[in-house]
């Protein structure tokens, strides 16, 4: 008998030492995994990421980052997909719905080409959290809440720097013709700028196209005095024409990269409005996460905003190596 | 020559308006600035013009732009070579791909169109998911740092009193194109395949070296212009050159090509890529809204189009 008891303890303590080496050796693998680049999900929670735009902007591939740093971190799967014209993002949403997700996170550049689809959303008790663009309607929408930079305020933000810096007539780049969200940006910095804001179309696609865009405004109007760019490489390519135009106009840019940072630096580029778009991948798969656990909602029908932060030559050091890394 | 002599005198009558609304745009300032977009369309609107003729497409080219720029500044800035050597690599991926569209056009014969939207899809794909797979980023920058950028910008990035390098290499490859199509065999050849495959093949034409070659002249084209681009602002995105691949084949129609195949004309291609770079730069500076651009485009288009059929037509009138 007392052997037998001996034994059964024996054999239980034995269970739990291994369970204990293999709850260690687990967890070791898992983090491997996990480091390795969201591989490592081992909770069985599915989230969409479906953007306005093909994941390979300067800006879209921060976001990325940012959601799939969350993924790695809580254990669950993201996938992220994209397309920049509305009526295809909405397709991209129904495929994302079909395969039944845990939640969804969806960008609003076009709110309304988008609707149908995150009704579909609301009616299979799919929580949704939108980012970016479209804080507006958001929650009219039915979204969980709101992760982004409100364009206009960000606009406005860019509008006073500028203002500051002594400009009185703006024209403002616009590089992706129907974007509500570079739209809501120019008009931003028309409320707070004060002078005139005129808006110029360029294709992203072609920097020379947009350096000779940029120099045939100002040869052809010598009083504009500022250029706000809303694109990293636009910025680039921007600031050229200035140059070459022998225009003092000072230029601002939304978004960074790293030659904007060096533009920084060198007091070539005024500023670069940063929106912290990592964020905006980040906390809404933790936002889903914790309304999953915890029903918890962030934001109470009021945006989350990841912005304006400024980079200027005051802080751009700072900021320079996670550039490099990809999270800024 | 009469689709020459029609884009000719559209591109003098526009010339001659613009400056009239913005005398700014007749200076060398102005001229400059709107041959310089102009001359990369223009080297691609030679290759694509000649391509068109031998009767196919290259829905690739624009976005091979962007793969050779990328390469070039991978290459360089991760294996830590001479910018040169990145180049000569990139020459060597862009004739790759040039040769692959070419043999897979001409062995499968699937349109061109289906063909090279494939290639488009992939190299987009690639430029992405090798860009930021090697840096974490979709900009490649920092070239200027490497052994052999100085001489590099000298012959692609440089300019003179406002205007770009790349409209000497722009003068250069249309003056081979019209040799190449006017005053050669080859020139005949393509003619021919765009003309009737089957009848040239028939005649002895090697249908299947020309094709290729077309293919490898465009992607030739394409790393050019990558390069005239990647040198120039010192760094690659993966957005470049995608979309643009339209502009080459609006230019080219514009300047007389047929999309049937089988006529066209060089000089004229490169004609409707100055009369794009005309109207993009012209409207700016006269002060005329940039959200019309594409509007004017599209008329201009329309408009080519149909006095090309117009011209066309009374061509067959007269012979019959």
């Amino acid at each position: 008998m007392k052997s037998w008891t001996f034994r059964v303890i024996g054999v239980a303590a034995a269970g739990v030492l291994l369970a204990g080496c293999g709850t260690g050796g687990k967890a070791a693998t898992t983090s491997e995994a996990a480091s390795a680049g969201g591989a490592g999900a081992i909770r069985d929670l599915n989230y969409a990421v479906v953007i306005h735009g093909n994941p390979d902007g300067s800006f879209w591939n921060v976001v990325k980052r940012g959601a799939e740093d969350a993924a790695t971190q809580f254990r669950v799967n993201v996938e992220i997909t994209g397309d920049v014209e509305g009526a295809n993002q909405a397709k991209l949403i129904d495929a994302a719905l079909a395969k039944k997700p845990t939640g969804l996170v969806v960008s609003m550049a076009n709110p309304d080409a988008l609707k149908a689809s995150l009704e579909n959303a609301t009616s299979q008790g799919i929580p949704f959290v939108t980012i970016n663009s479209g804080a507006e309607v958001s929650a009219e929408f039915g979204a969980i809440g709101h992760v982004g930079q409100t364009e206009t305020v960000a606009g406005e933000g860019a509008g006073t720097e500028l203002k500051n810096a002594g400009a009185t007539k703006l024209i403002c780049v616009i590089h992706e013709a129907g974007n509500i969200g570079l739209e809501q940006r120019c008009k931003g910095a028309a409320e707070t700028f004060g002078g005139t804001v005129e808006n110029l179309q360029v294709d992203l696609a072609n920097p020379q196209g947009i350096q000779s865009t940029v120099k045939s405004k100002l040869l052809g109007d010598k009083s504009i005095d500022g250029v706000l760019s809303l694109n990293p490489d636009v910025a680039v390519a921007a600031l050229a024409g200035v140059k070459d135009a022998g225009s003092s106009a000072k230029v601002g840019t939304f978004d960074i990269n790293a030659d904007v940072l060096k533009s920084i630096e060198a007091g070539d580029i005024l500023f670069a409005v940063d929106q912290q778009q990592y964020l905006q991948g980040y906390l809404p798969i933790a936002m889903l996460v914790l309304y999953h656990d915890n029903l918890n909602t962030v934001g109470g029908g009021l945006p989350v905003l990841t912005g304006p932060a400024f980079i200027t030559k005051d802080n751009v050091a700072t900021v320079s190596d996670l550039v490099s890394k990809g999270t800024r | 020559m009469s689709a020459e002599f029609g884009s000719g005198a559209a591109a003098i009558i526009i010339f001659i308006g613009f400056s009239i609304a913005a005398p700014a745009f007749a200076s060398r300032e102005g001229i400059g600035n709107f041959l310089d977009p102009a001359a990369t369309l223009g080297i691609m609107a030679v290759a694509v013009a000649l391509l068109m003729i031998g009767g196919e497409f290259d829905l690739s080219s624009g976005v091979l732009i962007g793969s050779t720029g990328l390469v070039t500044a991978l290459v360089t800035t991760q294996l830590n070579t001479n910018v040169w050597f990145g180049m000569l690599i990139s020459l060597a991926f862009a004739l790759v791909v040039g040769l692959l569209n070419g043999i897979l056009v001409h062995r499968t014969k699937l349109p061109s169109f289906i063909i090279t939207l494939a290639t488009y899809f992939m190299l987009w794909g690639l430029n992405y998911a090798v860009t930021t797979g090697v840096t974490d980023q979709v900009t490649v920058s920092g070239i200027a740092d490497y052994n052999g950028y100085d001489s590099a910008k000298a012959v692609f990035g440089s300019s003179a009193g406002g205007f770009q390098v790349s409209l000497i290499w722009w003068i250069v490859l249309t003056v081979i194109g019209i040799v190449l199509l006017t005053r050669t065999t080859a020139g005949n050849w393509i003619a021919a395949v765009g003309g009737n495959a089957a009848g040239a093949l028939a005649m002895g034409v090697p249908v299947a070296r020309v094709r290729i070659g077309l293919f490898m002249g465009t992607a030739f084209a394409a790393w050019l212009v990558g390069q005239l681009t990647v040198i120039r602002y010192a760094s690659a995105t993966v957005t470049t050159g995608i979309g643009q691949e339209f502009n080459f084949i609006i230019a080219a129609v514009i300047g007389g090509c047929l999309l049937t195949g089988g006529a066209g004309s060089v000089l004229g291609a490169s004609i409707g890529a100055l009369i794009f770079g005309m109207v993009q730069q012209g409207m700016p500076l006269a002060g005329l809204p940039s959200e019309l651009f594409k509007f004017f485009l599209g008329a201009i288009l329309l408009l080519a189009v149909l006095i090309n059929l117009y011209l066309k037509k009374r061509a067959q009138g007269g012979k019959a």
